[in-house]
């Protein structure tokens, strides 16, 4: 893409210190771009550090975790080197994010309207009044009835869904360039959850944002990424455009993702699963990370970790097998 | 709301009710009465004399019957008068005491709390650090040293041997007034104050520190920052006023700590108030002051609890009663 990025990490580790000398390596050697107006998946199962990367760009880790290594450039400004009070004019103003739980995302004590004014107004000058006819506005373009009445109301009063949307509004509220959602639809109800993302895919056109949507479920992708990294142990073992890497799929891990949804075409008595758990930060095996559950281990995946390696166009992936022509076709089911 | 303030005002009165049995009951099956210190303490005065005044205050009938003549008075708004400071009125005895166990009572919640709270915040900021461990060793001594035992130590370095604070009473001189008074009045009140706030402060800044870790790990919180929201706002906006919701309720409770510590703490600092009436009346058998000082702090504690809860419901938007 000849495009200048939006986003551009390279290299990034967050590791966290843990009490017994252990140290998690929650993100370890993650690089990737994100370009303008596209919207990136990042996919991968619970723990296998989605979140951390996401709270990195923002720079909200928390002791003990620290970013210990990388770059972040964002549209050509180098967000790590910059003082706390600059990377609050970033946050909320370049980059905004909308987390899982809308149960707890909102201040209980807080009115709606104050909890999106207060944004609103410390990145654009604007009055108490202009910064309201603002809100109300948002709430309207998020979808919520009775806009006027809820920005007196608390969260407590609202549904999850409802809080998701003010959280959506408050993202949108300074028109950021990038709009990371870390799986906003987990914690709802499935009826809702493709309201939500249809609404942050109109709200990503109708501000030319970009979208890192941070999912653990592969039918979220096909239908609404551009681009998909897959994520496991804290690095990216495969990436690429969509189409392309749900059709030649080239990973064991995003494999076994594929076999564990449900399809309509095929009849199965069973889901597959991948079998096993994702290492613990602190404990990942010596060669590749996926190696304690990979149906297709060798000897040389225990020895070393593989390095990522183009396949295809854009296509990536950080795998041994694909040095014999992929994964082998015979298993596969 | 309205309406939840005037049930909970009525709950009061069957509560109150049943405060009143027992302090009775328990007062006068003590051994003793107010006129048998008397006749020990003057032999030369006829025993007959002391049994007709007990005769005619009527402490020889049934302590049911006792009670009767007692909560019918107390019902038409007339505690009766005191067996032993000559028949001084019993509201006219408590009126000049409640004063200064009130302003006691106030300016140790006051010290405990610009004490606590910014530290506690401190603490909670900088955990681990040398403020943090020193603020915890405080507290562990505040909660394990006795008022007391506490208040004497005071008094001997404080007011002893450093000369820097009376030891005991209200002012410098009867009499006094204005400014200078107000001076005095502060000045006298500074050990006690610490005194009686020493085992509120020690839990307040375990409270606040502990509180404000929570919060500050929060979800909210996290939202707040991802706002861009500066260090100033997240701490004092946003995690302040949550932190403080479990403080507001633990105050309810602590009205009847510093009351109950006041008893003691106002006998150490010989301080003039309701405490050392409290005491003096038990000691002498003076049974209308011991009832109706009972009493008082009965209704001191129930509406400190009520306030908590109205405060409680106006900090957090999530209570609601109805
Ligand atoms: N606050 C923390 N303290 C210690 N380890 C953490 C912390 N947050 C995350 N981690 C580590 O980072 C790993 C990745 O976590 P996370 O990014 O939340 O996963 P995901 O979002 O993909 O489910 C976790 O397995 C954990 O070991
Ligand atoms: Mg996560």
């Amino acid at each position: 893409m000849a495009e200048q990025p939006v986003l551009d990490i390279d290299k990034l580790k967050t590791y966290f210190y843990l009490d017994d000398e252990k140290v998690a390596k929650a993100v370890d050697d993650v690089s990737f771009s994100v370009y303008p107006g596209e919207t990136v998946a990042l996919v991968g199962e619970s723990g296998s550090g989605k979140s951390v990367t996401a709270l990195s760009i923002m720079q909200l880790i928390n002791k003990p975790g620290r970013i210990v290594e990388g770059t972040i450039v964002m549209n050509g400004k180098e967000l790590l080197q910059m003082k706390p009070k600059q990377m609050t004019k970033v946050r909320g103003n370049d980059i905004a994010m909308v987390f899982q739980e809308p149960m707890t995302a909102l201040n209980p004590v807080f009115t709606i309207g104050n909890q999106i004014t207060e944004m609103i107004r410390k990145h654009q000058k604007s009055s108490k009044n202009q910064a309201r006819e603002k809100a109300i506005e948002l709430l309207k373009t998020v979808g919520i009835p009775r806009a006027e009445d809820i920005m007196n109301e608390y969260p407590h009063q609202l549904s999850g869904g409802m809080r998701q949307r003010v959280m959506i509004a408050i993202a949108i509220s300074c028109e950021p360039a990038l709009l990371i959602a870390d799986e906003p639809t987990t914690a709802l109800d499935v009826t809702i959850q493709a309201q939500i993302l249809d609404l942050m895919a109109d709200m990503r056109d109708k501000y030319h944002m970009s979208l890192l949507l941070i999912t653990h479920d592969l039918g979220v992708v096909s239908e609404y990424a551009d681009r998909v990294m897959v994520m496991y142990g804290g690095q990216i073992v495969e990436e690429g455009p969509t189409k392309e890497l749900l059709r030649t799929t080239n990973h064991p891990y995003t494999k076994g993702l594929l076999n564990s949804l449900p399809n309509i075409d095929k009849h199965v008595d069973r889901l597959e699963t991948i079998k096993g758990t994702v290492p613990a930060a602190f404990n990942f095996p010596k060669g590749c990370r996926f190696s304690t559950r990979c149906p297709y281990v060798m000897d040389k995946c225990l020895e070393s970790n593989p390095e990522i390696t183009e396949v295809g166009p854009e296509h990536y992936v950080r795998c041994y097998l694909h040095e014999n022509g992929g994964i082998p076709n015979d298993e596969s089911r | 709301m309205y309406q939840y303030i005037i049930r909970r005002t009525l709950v009061f009165i069957p509560m109150l009710f049943a405060l009143t049995v027992i302090v009775f009951t328990l007062a006068l099956l003590a051994p003793g009465d107010a006129f048998t210190g008397k006749s020990l303490a003057d032999p030369n005065v006829d025993p007959e004399v002391y049994e007709r005044q007990r005769e005619e205050a009527g402490l020889n009938d049934a302590i049911p019957v006792q009670y009767g003549r007692w909560i019918s008075n107390v019902a038409q708004g007339d505690f009766g008068k005191s067996l032993v400071f000559n028949g001084r009125s019993v509201s006219e005895l408590i009126e000049a005491r409640l004063a200064n166990t009130l302003y006691l009572g106030l300016f140790s919640l006051f010290i405990t709390l610009v004490v606590s709270i910014p530290i506690g915040i401190y603490s909670a900021k900088h955990p681990y650090s040398l403020l943090d461990y020193g603020a915890t060793g405080f507290g562990f001594l505040g909660l394990a040293i006795p008022n007391f035992f506490f208040g004497l130590i005071a008094i001997y370095v404080l007011a002893i041997q450093l000369d820097w604070f009376p030891a005991q009473g209200t002012l410098d001189e009867p009499g006094m007034t204005g400014i200078e008074a107000l001076k005095s009045r502060l000045h006298h009140m500074v050990l006690p104050g610490i005194t009686l706030g020493l085992a509120g402060t020690a839990t307040y800044m375990r409270y606040m520190r502990s509180e404000v870790l929570d919060v500050l790990g929060s979800d909210y919180i996290r939202t707040a920052r991802a706002k861009g929201m500066s260090d100033r706002n997240v701490l004092y906006k946003h995690t302040l006023r949550n932190a403080l919701i479990p403080i507001i309720t633990l105050m309810g409770f602590e009205i009847g700590m510093l009351l109950s510590g006041a008893v003691i703490t106002e006998q150490v600092f010989n301080y003039p108030g309701l405490g050392t009436l409290f005491l003096s009346s038990v000691v002498n058998r003076d049974f209308p002051v011991v009832m109706a000082i009972a009493m008082l702090l009965g209704i001191l504690i129930l509406v400190g609890n009520l306030l908590a809860d109205i405060f409680y419901s106006i900090i957090d938007p999530r209570i609601r009663y109805d």
